[in-house]
């Protein structure tokens, strides 16, 4: 395990070292640096203090965990590898995520799993812990989210506007979400047993990362959330 | 059957008295035009699915066909066009968005057919380039400030990464699923050729072309489709899209039935997925968001690549191009209202951004006068149309130029304008396996490649009659252009006194 000190670094020196050190990187005194850990494959990287914006864009298969908060656009545009962060989470996180894992043991931010796609076997999944904020999985074009909403505050599980434009994937909220407005082009219903089969090894994973009992956390009624229609403007023009 | 209250908008005139039967025509037509009817051992057509793409008039052997303009005609009204009144007719009928292809063909000024070019007479000899060298190789990216020394007097030579053109022209961005592996693959070679670059657009990268990775600009837009660490690491620059000309401000939709195995093996989606492209960039509200994506492809890839980013040119660019020059870009795309698309809403098209010219010459002054221009360099797209539209671009500050309609064109387009069908006859704008054999990659490489060496002929000829042997001393050199016809704000965006001046 290689620690390094990220003290007076900038994000191109922080980087630098990051690539040159060993397998195992502890960071310490993290102030904000973005891009941390940008494209990175091979290590895994304990962080800190607090990451800075785009912590871990276009990540490839490293494994991060955050002991702390982090700031915007968390695993933007991520292929591989998983994101753990032991707080919560800014805006855009795993914005046009692919593949690996984002969780989050707190709130997530606007815009949470914007445009997340998925891609033969890069299935990307998103759980967020506590609540999530408006516009959460825009675009939504595969992958799974997974909202536990285990924080205890009167918040609803998801703020404004969720799913707009959604046309992939799938969505779990852990309520059965009373009050809260889809848009026309989603169906939301009550998760069947075969639905929580799909998520179960995700979320026991996600209990023994931040210590929950998995059990009592899947034993709740979820509501699941899925587009009608992977082709939703194919009726909007006309030729001319 | 209800009455739609169409007509078709061209004829076929075919000349019976040269038509063999031979049904080339029939078989040629992706929009099932032609028909034989052995009853009367006759050739019929449906009109109504003509295009006008040529495909059936070029290959007729008995050259029979013609395609004419249908001469029916509404009773005239200046202000209700015939077009504008059949637009209202189809969305009656259908409820959708017009949806066009290609570049604005609507009568807007062309300003380079307004500016004229100067020659040596006399008192500044000009140079003959067939005797003499003529450099047209330009390098693309952030130029230093000052010379700097390190501690023992030595020049500091280290340059922040460079494109290396051979001629002031690339390809611009057109993706995979909007043109077919085989017009991909005579720009990628044809670019390798010619020593420039081509341009992935959206859609990824087609693993064959990896290996053209040094003539290649890979493309970051807001879909984000097939981008990952090793498409990154792939291509010579990293250009971020922002916006089209043909449609700044929108996004874009690839429909589902455009996604093929192929096609979503690149974008690295499902296929028969819609590929959506949204508006924005849901991570960029500011310059300084901007800022943050250019530093993140730069951090991916170690700072060895430039970053480019394309705007489309629209009422307040100067300030936009101000702005994206402060964000750590290296190069900024600009592209004219008249740049073209597999698929615009014709509204948006045809009355959407402002001319090229008129905002290249706009920029280029606005960054001198801040003085930082020399932080990036200038690509201009959205019509450039031959070798003297690059020299006027030049001259007006560009660094180099984007083409696509005329690369298309090269390669066999007639412009008929309709993309979005997928049904291109040409085997250019199609998925479809037996449209897209049509266009043999090699004869279409080497038509780019004979396109743009005489354009590069041209260039050197009009450089030397200007007397400049170098095509960066052209660079922002007004003094070569004058204007006729244009008025005096005209004159004045452009930076170019009138002819007689």
């Amino acid at each position: 395990m290689t620690s390094l000190s990220a003290k007076a670094l900038n994000h191109k020196s922080l980087n630098e070292q990051i690539r040159a050190a060993g397998k195992e990187v502890e960071l310490t005194d993290v102030w904000g640096q973005r891009f941390i850990a940008a494209g990175l494959s091979d290590k895994e990287l304990t962080i800190h203090g607090t990451p800075g914006n785009a912590l871990g864009a276009y990540l490839d298969g490293a494994v991060i965990n955050v002991c702390g908060n982090a700031q915007d656009a968390v695993g933007d545009t991520m292929n591989a590898g998983q994101i753990n962060v032991f707080g919560n989470i800014g805006d855009a996180p795993g914005y046009a995520m692919r593949g690996g894992k984002i969780y989050i043991q707190g709130d997530a931010g606007y815009r949470a799993g914007i445009h997340m796609k998925a891609y033969k076997e890069h299935i990307p999944v998103m759980i967020i812990g506590g609540k999530a904020g408006s516009f959460l999985g825009e675009y939504q074009a595969g992958g799974v989210i997974i909202v536990l909403g285990l924080t205890d505050d009167m918040k609803k599980i998801v703020a404004n506007y969720p799913c707009t434009g959604m046309h992939g994937g799938k969505m779990y909220l852990r309520s059965r979400c009373k009050g809260i407005h889809f848009p026309h082009q989603v169906t939301t219903r009550i998760a069947e047993q075969k639905d929580l089969d799909e998520i179960e090894d995700y979320v026991r994973e996600f209990c023994s990362i931040f210590g929950y009992d998995a059990d009592e956390i899947l034993d709740a009624d979820y509501t699941v959330v899925t587009p009608d229609s992977k082709n939703p403007y194919q009726q909007m023009y006309v030729a001319n | 059957m209800a009455v739609n209250y169409m007509i078709p908008s061209f004829e076929i005139e075919r000349n019976d008295y040269r038509c063999i039967r031979c049904r080339v025509c029939e078989r040629q037509c992706a929009n099932s035009v032609h028909r034989y009817d052995p009853d009367g051992d006759v050739m019929l057509s449906d009109e109504f699915k003509c295009v006008d793409c040529q495909r059936c008039v070029c290959l007729c052997p008995t050259h029979a066909l013609k395609i004419r303009k249908n001469e029916n005609e509404l009773r005239e009204n200046a202000n209700w066009k015939q077009n504008t009144i059949l637009e209202i007719y189809k969305q009656a009928n259908t409820g959708g968005v017009l949806l066009s292809s290609m570049g604005n063909p609507e009568p807007f000024p062309v300003y380079w057919d307004k500016i004229l070019i100067n020659a040596s007479q006399v008192t500044n000899p000009s140079i003959d380039p067939l005797r003499e060298p003529m450099e047209t190789r330009v390098f693309l990216g952030k130029k230093p400030h000052d010379m700097t020394r390190d501690k023992n007097g030595k020049l500091n030579t280290e340059l922040p990464p460079q494109l290396e053109l051979e001629l002031p022209i690339m390809f611009s961005a057109m993706s995979y699923g909007s043109i077919s592996y085989n017009a991909h693959k005579s720009l990628a070679t044809a670019a390798e050729t010619l020593g420039t670059l081509y341009n992935t657009g959206e859609g990824g990268l087609h693993e064959d072309f990896y290996q053209y990775g040094k003539n290649t600009i890979v493309q970051v837009a807001s879909g984000r489709f097939g981008v990952y660490k090793d498409y990154l690491e792939a291509g010579a620059a990293i250009e971020i899209k922002m916006g089209q000309g043909a449609k700044p401000g929108i996004g874009g939709h690839l429909p589902g039935a455009k996604v093929g195995a192929d096609i979503s093996k690149t974008r690295m989606i499902p296929e028969g997925s819609d590929a959506i492209s949204p508006a924005p960039h849901h991570d960029i509200y500011s310059i300084e968001d901007l800022r943050q994506l250019v530093y993140s492809l730069k951090e991916a890839t170690g700072y060895k690549k430039p970053v480019i980013v394309k705007v489309a040119a629209v009422h307040n660019i100067a300030a936009i191009a101000s702005g994206i020059a402060r964000s750590g870009a290296d190069i900024i795309a600009i592209d004219g209202f008249r740049g073209g698309t597999g698929a615009a809403p014709t509204r948006i098209r045809d009355n959407v951004g402002i001319p090229i010219e008129l905002a290249l010459a706009s920029v280029d002054k606005r960054l001198r006068d801040e003085g930082i221009r020399q932080n990036v360099s200038l690509v201009v797209g959205g019509s450039i149309r031959s070798a003297s539209d690059v020299i006027k671009a030049v001259a007006l500050g560009a660094d180099a130029c984007y083409i696509a309609t005329s690369a298309l064109l090269a390669l066999g387009c007639h412009l008929c304008r309709t993309c979005q069908s997928g049904k291109c006859n040409w085997g250019i704008a199609t998925q479809d396996p037996e449209l897209v054999k049509r266009l043999n990659p090699e004869a279409g490489k080497e038509r780019l490649v004979n396109m743009l060496t005489a354009w590069k002929h041209e260039i050197k000829e009009m450089m030397g009659l200007m007397g400049i042997n170098s095509i960066e001393a052209l660079r922002g050199n007004r003094m070569m252009l004058r204007g006729v016809g244009l008025n005096e704000k005209e004159l004045e965006i452009l930076g170019i006194s009138h002819a007689g001046e």
